[in-house]
């Protein structure tokens, strides 16, 4: 028996519309497997047996619920109270296995025995490997050879995890031209293969699909913060590239007038400069990868390059719920530059003991514009959204590279 | 199965069959028992300077259409020939404004084949809706074929171009459904596109014969024209498709000979006559005794 789904605010099934964005602008090829998988999708939210499986695999396997946890120290140094989510402690270190187990589990449901997916960083490919392993599906995973190359160790951990990866040559060869291919492979291959999406980003259903599966981190923080800080923050603040994590959190506080709402978009070498990857803080609506949202474009409509300092932020487009959040005024996106995210790595390292990923950063990098603005009592939340092993050899050439400046 | 409303948004408009210069060239092509011949250009490769005289060249070969392939960045439904395309005439400086000097360039010269601006939406969106079906229209286009901008997505593209006199090309695919693929054509005022596999463009045939079948299926079914592309490399390929379809659509395989051709225009222009004239001749249905 079906239980009734409860949509976002300002989302449209009928269109896969977040407000005036989103949609499905794809090849006439895809336009069944969409609807096909909308209406799996939707069937399977709704039946408690795919929800009772994913619930126990994010218990058992994840580790979830992941702690929240009081960086006092951090505190102290920026000026007001900062709460973690620690998404960094889930299975793989990254919030992106959530929004992973949920689809992989979605494919095999539809019986689908290939599983194809993008990845910039790495985390999401990795992600994608592990629940394919778990589930016993086969898996590739697009990356851009620039990516192959920064990130060599995620490559090596799909590739233990069974995966096969698959360098894109084309293109600036980064996160947008891994999509581009696994949109051309999913053309291909489309009656065997599930294209498992890692942001909340691309045709309708896929941004909803993945922030109903990433809402599990605004669900547990916002109890969270409840039960030990004893009331809600005054602000959310995560990073965003596509936004999964983002929009999983926020999904949280939409409903909580209170809450300020604050995504950090990667500034790069400046907004001043083409080198930079903020299409909400500077980009103009478009469509790429299937919705329209706001990206970053010529004047004449061609995908400009994107350039963050962390891979997992370096995609010129953005997630259409975030793009409504943003014209709503629910919702305020900032950008902090590459070195300012930098500084914060360190920051956290030293003053928590906590690494995290470049990405997840940029979210630090913005608590003292914060504090300054909402008071020393200020509670502010952070979305802690992976872990940054990954970056060590990145962040070491960065501070380098600065030392000799 | 859950409710699904997307797919409603499917809008049956006017089914009046289109008046327009496209339908008229199925009409003769079937007159003369023979397929039309659609082939693709992408304009700005090598350059704009060269496209009119590609285009102009592929029409005195017998290609009936041409789609004229407005390059994009990232071009998710194209194969690799088509990519490096798009790569090379951006490189060399093609833009949108660009593409329609080089078609008024081509209409100022006589050349009156029918011409399909075929490419992505966002450029579009980019110049903006009604001013690029006015523009177009001014420019000596018949039709417009958006690749990712299926019918439930093209309302706001659909009005202005219509007021401009422009038809809509849609595109139905192996794996859309049948009802779908007769809501799709009796929308569609100048032709249909089918495409003839799943897969981008340029990639390995599949069976030709039976998507030239399908499509004669549809046509009769829908009472539109329907072009089979995609994988169609060869004469050999043209005349498979051509027993039944109505038109046979080339790309990569004409893009393919202007890369080989490098910075040579004259040799790409011998190449392009020489392939056109070859698949124009297998357009033409063996007399039947």
């Amino acid at each position: 028996m079906e239980s009734p789904l409860t949509l976002p605010p300002g989302f449209d099934r009928g269109t896969g519309r977040f407000g005036a964005y989103g949609g499905r602008f794809v090849a006439e090829t895809l336009v069944p497997a969409l609807e096909a998988l909308e209406g799996a999708f939707a069937a399977a939210w709704s039946d408690p047996a795919y929800r009772a499986e994913l619930d126990a695999l994010l218990d058992t396997y994840v580790g979830r619920a992941t702690p929240l946890y009081e960086a006092k120290r951090l505190s102290a140094a920026v000026g007001c109270h900062v709460w973690l989510k620690r998404e960094d402690l889930a299975h793989t270190g990254a919030h992106k296995v959530n929004n992973t187990l949920g689809q992989v589990l979605l494919a095999r449901r539809m019986g689908k025995r290939r599983v194809i997916a993008e990845t910039g960083a790495g985390q999401h490919g990795v992600a994608t490997a592990t629940a394919c392993a778990l589930l016993g599906l086969d898996c590739v995973v697009f990356m851009g050879a620039e990516d192959v190359a920064r990130q060599a160790p995620n490559v090596a951990r799909m590739e233990l995890l069974g995966a096969r990866v698959e360098p894109v040559e084309s293109g600036a060869r980064t996160l947008k031209d891994a999509m581009n291919e696994a949109l051309r492979d999913w053309v291909t291959h489309v009656e065997s293969t599930y294209y498992c999406v890692g942001s909340a980003a691309g045709p309708h259903p896929y941004p909803w699909i993945v922030r109903e599966l990433q809402a599990v981190i605004g669900r547990e923080s916002r109890a969270q913060m409840l039960a030990q800080a004893g009331r809600l923050p005054d602000a959310v603040v995560a990073c965003v590239g596509g936004g999964s994590n983002a929009i999983g959190i926020f999904a949280g506080f939409l409903d909580d007038a209170s809450v300020r709402l604050v995504g950090v978009e990667a500034a790069g070498e400046g907004l001043d400069t083409p080198r930079h990857a903020a299409p909400l803080t500077a980009g103009r609506v478009g469509v790429l990868h299937g919705a329209k949202s706001y990206l970053l474009q010529t004047g004449d409509g061609q995908i400009s390059e994107a350039h963050s300092v962390s891979a997992g932020l370096d995609y010129p487009g953005v997630g259409p719920e975030h793009a409504h959040l943003k014209d709503s005024g629910r919702a305020r996106y900032v950008a902090v530059s590459d070195d300012a995210a930098l500084d914060a790595f360190q920051e956290l390292c030293r003053l928590e003991g906590i690494l995290p990923a470049l990405e997840t950063a940029h979210a630090f990098a913005d608590l003292r514009r914060l504090a300054a603005e909402l008071g020393r009592d200020a509670h502010v939340l952070v979305c802690s959204s992976g872990r940054g092993d990954k970056d060590l050899d990145n962040v070491r050439a960065q501070l380098a590279r600065r030392a000799q400046a | 199965m859950g409710r699904q409303t997307w797919g409603e948004g499917v809008h049956v408009g006017a089914t009046t069959p289109s008046g327009g210069r496209l339908a008229a060239t199925f009409a003769r092509a079937r007159a003369e028992d023979r397929a039309a011949l659609v082939i693709y250009l992408c304009a700005g490769d090598p350059s704009l300077a060269d496209t009119p005289r590609l285009v102009r060249a592929a029409a005195e070969a017998g290609a009936d259409i041409v789609e004229l392939g407005m390059p994009f960045s990232d071009p998710t439904a194209d194969g690799p020939a088509i990519q490096r395309a798009s790569e090379r005439a951006l490189s060399a400086g093609a833009t949108l404004p660009g593409v329609l000097g080089a078609l008024r360039e081509l209409r100022a010269g006589g050349c009156d084949v029918r011409v399909v601006r075929f490419g992505y939406y966002i450029p579009i969106l980019a110049y903006g809706e009604a001013e690029l079906a006015r523009d177009a229209a001014a420019a000596g286009v018949d039709g417009l074929l958006v690749v990712d901008l299926p019918p439930e997505e093209a309302a706001p593209l659909r009005e202005p171009a219509t007021a401009a006199g422009l038809d809509l090309v849609p595109l139905v695919a192996p794996t859309t459904g049948i009802e779908r693929a007769r809501a799709v054509a009796a929308e569609a005022t100048g032709f249909v596109y089918a495409v003839s596999m799943t897969g981008v463009t340029g990639s390995a045939a599949g069976d030709l014969a039976e998507a030239g079948a399908r499509a004669s299926e549809l046509a009769e079914a829908s009472g539109r024209p329907v072009a089979v592309g995609f994988g169609v490399k060869t004469p050999e390929d043209a005349a498979a498709v051509a027993a039944q379809a109505d038109g046979v659509v080339v790309g990569s395989a004409l893009v393919r000979r202007v890369e080989a051709a490098g910075a040579d225009v004259d040799a790409a222009e011998a190449s392009v006559r020489e392939l056109v004239g070859a698949l124009s001749k297998a357009c033409q249905r063996p007399a039947t005794p």
